[in-house]
């Protein structure tokens, strides 16, 4: 069984505005399925649908096993959320919150102070657990957040942009605990915008932009969809670039250089590669300052399909 | 139901009590308009048949003892509007969004909420029960007297507090709820909270007589003047209960309607 699985999910706001517009996705049990897309594309408001907050005006969705508009509240015992910005009162302390969430999830005071320390730890929060959470820096907040989720292990959890905004430490201790979940098989729902995140964590990656899914499959399927690898050389001077391209022939054909680079050949047989080509160019007698072999990223999909780069994705590519 | 509704009540008042720039202004202002009015208005006593209408005979108490009420009013309505203000923050910063997505039925989100009025009202109504052991001569009714205080405001508080609860869903801001500040000074001096109805002129007395706060505040004021034989307990504690009940499940309502629209 699909522990979430959409058909035709639509919301369309006051207005006539249409954030989603008709999307399916089916997620499988113990997946992690990152949903990737640039701000505004519809992932926080289909996320808020699947998480019940807002109600679809097309289409259903079923998560672990319940509609979401028909039986809102079977969903909810069931899911873990943490929504983008994580939403946590300054005024209370980590434990407070925690033990907050579980009492609403209908564990007993006992049980939830248990919880808490458990999770405290796990997270790494537990010598600020009685500090008032409007100390905390960004990354202590989300991993809070992400407690406070996972307070009555859910079988689903939804993470609505995790790490956005967060130094690369913090960033890196999310992916850890992501990395845990799934191997305790927790399914996983995670929107990001950043591309390294989505190719690292996740099983499948549904790409969302103006409301639909344009692409969708595993990382490496959608990569190897976009194209094959190609090879980018600089030459040193005194090297013919039409000889280097006609030494690399072939190789395969020969396409636009990027900035900085002499020549570009899009391999015909992702097998070969810069020893092949640095054979041929040696042979040709033609002397390279620097080469380098260059595989198609979830940015190149995401350009192939909208025509535009993904927001987000030079930053988070800096900031690693 | 009742679980989620005390543990969010019980966070509620944690919250409140950390944030002492709320809760200060609400024993504040009223204790200062309470000096103001107990010393330059007191000859007010002096009018013909000002405390006959009470029933209360000689040996009168002190207009101070008279004016408490007006400042218990006061104060329980600040509340309402403090109550609003902290829903509203609790929107706009995304934390309600937590509560609504927990598997608790959704009234016990306002239920909570209410029921932490209901318990600062206690709060307040013990900060003017001390001034008036303090600087008057405590509540004439004794113990009953001082429960039905207890009683009549804390309900009366939860009233108020659903005014501002429904306030801040319909609204969805903090700023909205807090413009209605100057409102509650027009609620009151539109009651007969501050002056007996029958000094006050037309139409304010019509609109005093109209005003649920009138009954809430002369209910508060019997037991603290010995008057607590008459009608205006009962008809305190049935303005209060009506309060609460009406305004309680407008804000449920506007939950409701809240949630729907989105």
């Amino acid at each position: 069984m699909a522990a979430i699985k959409a058909s035709g999910l639509e919301r369309t706001f006051k207005g006539g505005i249409k954030a989603v517009r008709g999307i399916d996705i089916e997620v499988a049990e113990g997946e992690i399925y990152g949903f990737l897309g640039p701000n505004g594309a519809g992932k926080t408001t289909t996320v808020r649908m699947l998480v019940t907050l807002l109600k679809p005006t097309g289409g259903n969705a079923v998560v672990a096993g319940f509609d979401v508009a028909h039986d809102a509240s079977q969903v909810r015992r069931r899911i873990g959320v943490a929504l983008q910005e994580a939403a946590l009162d300054p005024l209370m302390t980590g434990r407070e919150l925690i033990i907050l969430q579980a009492t609403l999830q209908g564990m007993i005071k006992a049980e939830g102070r248990e919880r808490s320390a458990e999770l405290l730890e796990r997270v790494g929060l537990i010598n600020a657990s009685d500090r008032r959470v409007g100390g905390y820096s960004g990354g202590m907040k989300r991993r809070l957040d992400l407690a406070m989720a996972l307070v009555h292990s859910p079988s689903v959890l939804f993470l609505d942009e995790p790490t956005t905004g967060l130094d690369p430490t913090s960033r890196f201790a999310i992916w850890d605990e992501v990395d845990r979940l799934r191997r305790e098989g927790t399914t996983v729902f995670l929107t990001t915008q950043y591309l390294e995140e989505a190719d690292q964590m996740a099983d499948r990656v549904g790409i969302i932009a103006d409301g639909l899914i344009v692409a969708e499959g595993t990382p490496e399927a959608l990569k190897a969809e976009s194209g094959a690898p190609h090879i980018e050389v600089v030459l040193d001077q005194g090297s013919s670039a039409e000889a280097a391209e006609r030494s690399l022939a072939p190789l395969g054909e020969p396409i636009p250089a990027g900035e900085g680079h002499d020549v570009a050949i899009r391999l015909s047989d992702s097998a070969t590669g810069v020893a092949d080509a640095v054979r041929l160019l040696d042979e040709s007698g033609l002397s390279v300052a620097e080469i380098e072999l260059v595989r198609p990223s979830l940015d190149d999909v995401f350009m192939e399909k909208t025509g535009r780069r993904l927001e987000g994705a030079a930053t988070a590519a800096d900031e690693q | 139901m009742i679980l989620a509704s005390v543990a969010l009540a019980q966070r509620a008042l944690r919250v409140t009590l950390r944030r002492p720039q709320f809760l200060a202004p609400l024993l504040i202002f009223p204790s200062l308009l309470l000096a103001v009015n107990t010393g330059g208005l007191s000859q007010a006593t002096s009018l013909p048949g000002f405390w006959e209408q009470y029933g209360v005979t000689a040996p009168y108490p002190s207009f101070f003892e008279f004016q408490l009420a007006a400042a218990m009013s006061q104060s329980l309505l600040l509340g309402g509007v403090a109550t609003g203000i902290a829903v509203a923050l609790e929107l706009e910063m995304g934390f309600f969004d937590r509560l609504v997505a927990a598997p608790i039925p959704r009234a016990s989100i306002v239920l909570g909420r209410l029921l932490a009025a209901g318990a600062i009202a206690l709060v307040q109504l013990s900060w003017f029960v001390s001034l008036s052991l303090i600087f008057g001569s405590g509540i004439a009714d004794g113990i009953p007297g001082l429960i039905e205080v207890y009683l009549i405001g804390a309900i009366a508080g939860i009233g108020f507090a659903g005014i501002g609860v429904t306030l801040a869903l319909r609204a969805g801001n903090a700023s909205t709820v807090q413009s209605i500040f100057p409102l509650v000074f027009v609620v009151l001096f539109l009651s007969s909270a501050f002056f007996p109805p029958n000094l006050l002129t037309s139409p304010a007395d019509l609109i005093a007589k109209w005003n649920p706060l009138s009954y809430i505040a002369n209910g508060l004021r019997a037991p603290i003047i010995g008057a607590s034989g008459t009608s205006d307990v009962l008809e305190g504690f049935a303005a209060a209960i009506g309060l609460a009940l009406f305004f309680g499940l407008l804000a449920t309502w506007s939950l409701r309607v809240r949630l729907q629209s989105k």
